[in-house]
């Protein structure tokens, strides 16, 4: 079974890397962006079949390693 | 000669090349990456750094500010263009020069002395150089030279590698690989070789007290070169 | 919110506390009033437990320019060129979240320095770590040098040297303590200082978040159960807006606009612009709608306390304000005239259109608590017993092995290989040597710094220790021929509320005041971290000394690496043999009791003298001092820098070979002379009263003792360099 998962980093802390992002495409002429946050994108391929438990046992994964939930949220997007 | 070096946001390397091109006879000028044009020059020179943060990718932002079309068309019509490092990477993202810029395989920022083995002298940058091997300083996170297999091809046969990671004597091994690079490339040129984008800092072994010396025999040889 | 003394308590004031900010204001505060007497009154920004003790610190000299007090302390090194340095730490954030709490750590003390105008040519730090087998160590470590590389090497300064060590009882609470050097024009030194009326207060650099409120209470607080409770107060780094920040504030310092100017540093807005306030002993009106915010709806408390990193405060003079916005334009920084300085005296905040605070800034600072809190005395312990047939039937060179791949004497190339430790292109002596050393750019000076800290002396014998670690960096500059000139301090302790803890404190400050005042070697700036315990239990006393020492003709520098081939070797100051708390004693005995090596300032200071006169008349080809491992260690590590091997001859002394070899006696080096100047060095050995033994002579590549013993040099580098590599990789 495969999970989709993204990490991204939570409302309220800063990402810089989102900001400076932002101020080059306004640079490049893209004025209408409002806000750019980014985050990581994980496929994770287990041997487990059963979609409830994959998906528990993944966001285990996410608290105990893939996400820093001091700063992070994760959000587990597909499961297939 | 006159050479011109430009200044991003989060370039840090930018005055010590400027110090070494004033030493070694360039009459250099600090460029603003939100300039147009480039003064005239001989050689421009993208510094070391981290432009942008090294956010998104390294270099991939600064390849998309207001000076580098300026700087794409000097190198199309044949000028010299040199990338150091996070200069490098730009180029990269440029296109000038083919390939990417990967982290580093450990996952770790290196910075330390290594040898390069000069693969090709027939350019403006290594034409007259009597001694190949090279003891430069890296210090950088993403320094892994990759590109596809046809890309390799290409860039072989056409005899675009300038410089590969090796041992004091010049041996091209795995074990001197600091950073995973494909082949132990640690610089590489345009199809034309006037553009040279390369890992190590030359500008930071300039003088004998500091790491070495092997920057200053780089620089005295390309002004002569340029003369 | 109606404030209230459990409100209060929450807010980590004590009772005592909330009834005297009730009585100076003379009205109970409101919720934003509370916030920033609690952030201004805690430990970190106030010192009440600590004032008292550092007032007796020694901080004037010739060359100081500016000690205590303001973003960091200045020396002059003549030529019109100062020298701006300070130490701090980011010890309970780099726990909580190891690679932003370092990198923020490492962004803090840059802003200070360049907070006075000065452009950072190096970094230091100071890294401590619990025991080696406890599971979160090697996550801590790794992500505390990643969050030190980042920021650093982003910044584009160089990191030149460091200290790292592991004890058990960094277990729960790890220090990350961070130092920056920077170079200024003494003519062009700026202050926080706020002066005249109706000046332009103004914000730059990165928009205010809810990044770390409550930051500083939080490095004010032991940690204990709840800590999870505490997480979300970590604040995130942009070293890259740092960078802009530097070169904008740089750029702006350049012309005569600017009047004071602070960083926003632990409780960001509120001890920024009270600092200026009450250091020009004015007011400051602040319209908090004018802060560029980063959320929506951020209340007037949230804005006042924000810990949002790469933020600055500038008054600014009057008509200049245009001037200024376009070279923050131009790097992309936020700019904002958010108010005014006042003759009130006071901090009035404005909050769509009412005022939300008004205190008198006199009450936050000068009526701040101080407490002469309760401390024990420690007793110099006694010496131990050593069985001398325990240490007789050892064998010398494979304890030597055991002590060179020790986690705290081994080579931590695999820590500052990803420090960028060359940028800059002035780095002359590089991480791993007694100081690190950069040219001033574009002269013949150099500057050297070290970090030092000897939490194991300390704890066994607090005042001997605090006298220990300024002699060590009194040391470490002498090693590579430099004048020691200051220090700055970061005194990591336990709590203050427990008196064995504040003890510690109180005669470790002792110790440090001895020794810099006798070494003429002043303390110039610094700061205090208390509460580093888990539960109960405190850290090691762990003042972490920064020193700096100038070196007037760089070619003149001193490497430790031995250089020639028959060469005589050196030991300078006297062996005594002293055994107790000595890495030996720990790691190969097991014992860890008696008392630290005692300290003769006398000595300590003709040994250091003599010897830099012996450098300046160029008889000196290496050195290096004596520390932890001894003789033989210190011995083993200039031959391995070298590569070459030294023949070793245990003078006739009455004390045993081992004790000889691995005593941690204090005041000594080793150093390496030619042939041919060992007339002319004894003579002024002997002229000043200095104690010195011949060691041997250098050969090829092997170590001999005695003529009977031997190891190859290439055998001892594997030891000492293998051990950090190999503990990261598994």
């Amino acid at each position: 079974m495969k999970i989709s998962l993204i990490i991204t980093l939570k409302k309220d802390v800063l990402d810089p890397q989102g900001k400076v992002i932002h101020q080059a495409l306004d640079g490049m002429g893209f004025n209408d962006v409002n806000e750019v946050r980014q985050g990581k994108y994980f496929e994770i391929d287990t041997k487990e079949t059963d979609p409830k438990k994959a998906k528990d046992k993944v966001e285990e994964m996410c608290k105990k390693l893939l996400a820093n939930l001091v700063i992070e949220n994760f959000k587990i997007i597909d499961a297939q | 000669m006159k050479s011109a070096v430009i200044t991003f946001p989060g370039s840090n390397c930018d005055r010590d090349m400027d110090v070494a091109l004033k030493k070694f006879g360039f009459k250099n000028k600090m460029v603003w990456h939100q300039d147009l044009e480039l003064p005239k020059s001989d050689l421009v020179v993208l510094p070391g750094g981290f432009s942008y943060g090294d956010y998104l990718r390294c270099g991939s932002m600064a390849s998309k500010s207001k000076i580098m079309q300026s700087v794409i068309n000097f190198a199309n019509s044949g000028g010299m263009v040199m990338g150091i490092c996070n200069g490098f990477q730009i180029l990269v993202e440029t296109g000038l020069v083919p390939g990417v810029l990967l982290r580093n395989k450990y996952l770790e920022f290196i910075c330390k002395n290594v040898f390069v083995k000069i693969s090709n002298e027939d350019n403006a940058y290594f034409k007259n150089i009597s001694n190949n091997v090279l003891e430069l300083h890296i210090a950088h996170n993403e320094g892994n030279y990759f590109c596809t297999n046809d890309q390799l091809k290409e860039i072989e046969d056409n005899a675009q590698v300038a410089i590969n990671y090796c041992d004091p004597e010049g041996k091209i091994e795995q074990q001197f690989n600091p950073n995973g690079s494909i082949k132990n490339i640690a610089g590489i040129f345009n199809k034309e070789k006037n553009v040279l984008g390369m890992m190590p800092h030359p500008e930071r072994m300039i003088d004998p007290v500091l790491s070495g010396e092997d920057g200053s025999y780089f620089f005295k040889n390309l002004i002569n070169n340029l003369k | 919110m109606i404030v209230n003394e459990k409100i209060a308590i929450d807010h980590g004031l004590k009772k005592d506390e909330f009834k005297k900010i009730c009585e100076l204001l003379k009205r109970t505060p409101n919720i934003t009033e509370l916030g920033i007497f609690s952030a201004m009154w805690n430990e970190h920004c106030s010192y009440k437990s600590s004032r008292l003790h550092l007032k007796k610190l020694p901080t004037k000299g010739k060359q100081v320019i500016q000690g205590p007090g303001e973003n960091a302390g200045v020396v002059d090194i003549g030529d019109n060129d100062a020298i701006v340095f300070k130490i701090e730490s980011h010890n309970h954030p780099s726990f909580i979240e190891p690679y932003q709490g370092a990198a923020t750590g490492v962004g803090g003390i840059m802003r200070d320095v360049f907070t006075m105008g000065a452009r950072p040519i190096a970094n230091l730090n100071s890294i401590h770590f619990g025991s080696t087998q406890h599971k979160k160590t090697k996550n801590l470590l790794r992500g505390v040098v990643h969050g030190i590389g980042g920021y650093g090497n982003c910044m584009g300064v160089p990191t030149i040297a460091g200290q790292t060590s592991f004890d058990s009882s960094y277990n729960g609470n790890i220090l990350v303590n961070a130092m920056t050097l920077g170079l200024v024009k003494k003519d062009k030194i700026f202050y926080s200082k706020a002066a005249g009326l109706n000046k332009p207060v103004i914000y730059v650099g990165s928009k205010t978040g809810r990044d770390g409120i409550h930051g500083a209470s939080m490095a004010s607080a032991s940690f204990d159960d709840k800590i999870e409770e505490k997480k979300p107060t970590v604040q995130v780094g942009d070293p890259f807006t740092e960078k802009l920040l530097l070169e904008a504030c740089l750029e702006l310092m350049a012309g005569d606009s600017i009047i004071a100017i602070q960083d926003m540093g632990a409780a960001g807005l509120t001890s920024s612009s009270i600092e200026m306030a009450s250091k020009g002993n004015l007011g400051i009106e602040i319209n908090l709608n004018k802060v560029p915010c980063r959320e929506g709806k951020m209340t007037p408390y949230e804005i006042m306390l924000s810990e949002s990193q790469e933020r600055m405060l500038i008054v600014l003079e009057n008509g200049k304000e245009d001037q200024a916005k376009k070279i923050f334009d131009k790097w992309n920084l936020d700019f904002a005239v958010i108010g005014k300085t006042t003759k009130s005296k006071k901090i009035e905040l404005y909050f769509d259109s009412e005022k939300v605070a008004d205190i008198p800034v006199n009450t936050l600072v000068e009526n701040s608590p101080m407490y002469d809190r309760k401390w024990k005395k420690a007793k110099l312990p006694n010496k131990n017993k050593i069985n001398k047939d325990d240490i007789n039937n050892l064998k010398i060179i494979e304890v030597l092995k055991k002590i060179l791949s020790n986690p705290n004497i081994c080579s931590k190339e695999w820590i500052w290989q990803q420090y960028d430790h060359t940028v800059m292109g002035d780095t002359i002596q590089k991480p791993g040597g007694d100081s690190g050393v950069v040219r001033v750019h574009g002269t013949n000076k150099a500057v050297a710094a070290s970090v030092d800290s000897s939490a194991v002396y300390c704890w066994a014998h607090p005042l001997t220790g605090g006298k220990q670690v300024v002699c060590e960096s009194f040391r470490n500059l002498i090693s590579v021929g430099a004048k020691p000139i200051a220090i700055t301090n970061c005194l990591n302790f336990g709590s203050p509320e427990n008196e064995e803890n504040m003890g510690e404190f109180v005669e470790c400050v002792q110790g440090i005041g001895e020794a810099s005042s006798y070494l003429k070697f002043p303390v110039v700036s610094g700061n205090v971290s208390f509460y580093n315990q888990t539960k109960d239990q405190g850290i090691k006393p762990t003042p972490s000394i920064g020193g700096v020492g100038l070196i007037k003709d760089y070619n003149k520098m001193i490497t430790m690496n031995f250089k020639e081939v028959d060469n005589v070797v050196l030991v300078i100051g006297k062996t005594e043999g002293h055994i107790d708390q000595s890495l030996f004693a720990r790691v190969i005995l097991d014992e860890k009791n008696g008392p630290p090596p005692e300290i003769n300032l006398f000595n300590e200071k003709n040994n250091g003298e003599t010897l830099l006169k012996l450098i300046d008349s160029n008889l000196i080809k290496s050195a290096h001092d004596i520390s932890l491992g001894g003789i033989i260690t210190a011995v083993s590590k200039m031959c391995i820098k070298g590569n070459k091997g030294i023949n070793l001859k245990k003078p006739k002394y009455l004390i045993n070979e081992i004790e000889y070899f691995f005593a941690e006696d204090q005041g000594r080096y080793i150093v390496e002379i030619s042939n041919k100047d060992q007339k002319k060095v004894l003579d002024i050995l002997n002229k000043n009263a200095v104690h010195y033994d011949e060691l041997g002579t250098i050969n090829e590549n092997m170590l001999f003792l005695n003529e009977k013993t031997k190891v190859t040099i290439d055998e001892l580098k594997g030891f000492n360099t293998k051990w950090l590599k190999e503990y990261m990789s598994n």
